[in-house]
């Protein structure tokens, strides 16, 4: 009998997910492989099974979906259909050469190298014959003076550690930022016991306005939004729009933050700031995709996302990528994504075109919700100006400890004109994030368009695992 | 309204707690917690100071992205706080600039 194909799925969010169960229940032996103890990714986040919490849903929206995903992945599971390895951090998809043929232009053969263990060090290699990119993303923080205080966490790292580990990071807390995300936070925040000082919000909803007929569209999701709102009302959150946080202010932690009102150049009005005291501050300009393994391999980039095609190819044979690797749309669109991927993947490692009408419905929803979420990042975009807030001593790059003082004289004494070479004369993004959180900031400051670094990894990898020769016994 | 807390708020009967210490301090963690979690519960925020201007550090991203939260745990350093469980006994220390003195 032929051989099963095989898929490696890295990452178990929605797209993933999803993805996995379309793949295995028609006859493809899927890999999911799960940098998380648990499935869910960061929007299905769970908490620590030992923890018994007893009404999970309370910190979720959409339990149903999760059920329904979390019950089908044990039953493909249990069938053998699909393996779960948990705990698994991907550094590195890598392209086996000479066993492709012209009559394989759909899939090729691939080793997915991921590291185990709780100090991430042991190595492990998974082989498949399709690899599904559904990495997610993570937060964009644009930098403000005492940006680095501890006390300051990114609103998804608020709320990560509140559905992971049913931790709040203090009493009093400001959600502040850009963008969709922060209405979650505040409400999981709230209900959980903090106090939410204050939601602080740049954006203008005058700008609704402009994208009336795409948000209209879309009664579903303005009707989720108008939940938040009513349950940020219970909780007497005042929101603030049209407005930023200009500065945290402590010492050796969080104190206090500065607001201040934004005009319709999103210039901060001077003599508007006001002081409001937390203990917690949880920030957020928008969503980034993680696209480390997805360049490593070659896939091309349409701007900072992974492009695919119709069905989610990449340009990279054997290689797809859904959810917000290919960028930002929240959970419902990464489902659709992972569909179409998981279709399509099931249909070429067949040899077969997949029919149109298989994923008609998701194709859709793909295309309406990725309309919706262009009008929305359109309104929730951050401050035009926010750089004018940045003070010369205000640390960029968190890692390295470089000042905006040393990006600003680089880009104007210097002479840097991208990311790259402020980071050869500065630093900046040298550390261990390698970027990640001071990238879109470089950008901003040094005036270049914001574009993914290059890095060959997209893990800190210990040098023993690269010296070992390939099937070198651990 | 009583003020809740997450656990009362997902009605979670955590399994036994145990013990860590933290720079010597003793702390009582819940099962399943991550170190980050188990810190943020007795009020500590900080567990790192950096290389260069020795600033306090703790929790930035909250899943495993930034590198703010590298702590010492059983003298091993560099450990993200966010993303390793606590274990009964662990030994955790701030961990002072990259942790190799250098």
């Amino acid at each position: 009998m032929t051989e099963r194909r095989r898929l490696a799925v890295i990452g178990a969010g929605p797209a993933g997910l999803t993805a996995a169960l379309a793949a295995a229940a028609r006859g493809v032996l899927v890999t999911l492989v799960d940098s998380a103890p648990q499935a869910g990714g960061q929007f299905y986040r769970q908490t620590a099974p030992e923890l018994g919490a007893r009404r999970p849903q309370a910190l979720h929206h959409q339990w149903r979906t999760w059920e329904r995903l979390r019950d089908g992945l044990a039953a493909h599971i249990g069938a053998g259909r699909v393996t779960h390895l948990t705990g698994h951090h991907v550094w590195f998809v890598e392209r086996q050469s000479g066993t492709s043929t012209a009559d394989d232009t759909a899939r090729g053969s691939f080793a997915v190298h991921a590291l185990l263990g709780p100090e991430q060090e042991e190595p492990v290699t998974v082989h498949a014959d399709a690899v599904l990119l559904a990495t997610g993303g993570y937060e964009k923080v644009l930098p403000f003076p005492g940006w680095t205080l501890p006390g300051v966490v990114t609103a998804g790292g608020a709320q990560a550690m509140l559905k992971g580990g049913l931790v709040l990071p203090g009493r009093t807390a400001v959600v502040a930022g850009a963008g969709p995300l922060l209405l979650p936070v505040a409400v999981g925040l709230a209900s959980a016991g903090a106090k939410v000082a204050a939601l602080v919000e740049s954006a203008d909803p005058r700008n609704l306005a402009r994208q009336a007929r795409v948000l209209a569209a879309h009664p579903a999701k303005l009707a989720e939004g108008a939940r938040y709102a009513a349950e940020l009302a219970r909780h007497r959150v005042r929101a603030q729009v049209r407005s930023t946080v200009v500065a945290a202010h402590g010492t050796g932690r969080l104190e206090a933050v500065t607001v201040a009102s934004l005009d319709g150049d999103g210039r901060v009005r001077p003599g508007t700031g006001r002081r409001v005291p937390c203990d917690t501050l949880a920030v957020g300009h928008g969503m980034l995709p993680h696209t480390d393994l997805a360049e490593a391999l070659g896939c091309r980039l349409d701007g900072v996302a992974v492009a695919v095609d119709d069905e989610q190819r990449t340009d990279v044979p054997g290689v797809w990528a859904a959810g917000e690797a290919t960028g930002i749309g929240g959970a419902a669109l990464a489902s659709a994504e992972g569909r179409i991927a998981g279709l399509s993947i099931a249909a070429r490692l067949d040899s077969r075109t997949p029919g149109r009408s298989s994923y008609a419905s998701a194709a859709k929803a793909r295309a309406g919700l990725r309309e919706f979420f262009a009008a929305v990042d359109t309104v929730c975009a951050p401050p035009a100006h926010w750089t004018e807030q940045v003070t010369d001593d205000t640390v960029v790059c968190r890692c390295e400890e470089v000042p905006a003082s040393a990006i600003r004289e680089a880009v104007d004494e210097l002479g840097a004109g991208d990311v790259r070479t402020v980071k050869l004369l500065t630093r900046a993004g040298m550390g261990w994030c390698q970027g990640r959180m001071c990238g879109p900031a470089v950008a901003g400051l040094a005036r270049c368009p914001e574009t993914p670094s290059r890095r060959p990894f997209a893990r800190p990898v210990p040098l023993g695992v690269l010296a070992r020769e390939p099937g070198e016994p651990s | 309204m009583t003020p809740r807390t997450p656990l009362d708020l997902v009605d979670a009967r955590p399994g036994p707690a145990f013990t860590v210490t933290f720079d010597g301090r003793e702390i009582t963690v819940l099962p399943g917690q991550t170190i980050a979690a188990a810190l943020w519960s007795a009020g500590v925020t900080s567990w790192r100071t950096t290389r260069g201007s020795g600033e306090p550090r703790g929790v930035f991203c909250g899943i495993g992205v930034c590198f703010d939260c590298l702590v010492s745990v059983n003298g091993r350093v560099n450990q993200r706080a966010c993303l390793v469980r606590a274990e009964a006994g662990d030994v955790i220390r701030t961990q002072e600039g990259t942790g190799h003195h250098d």
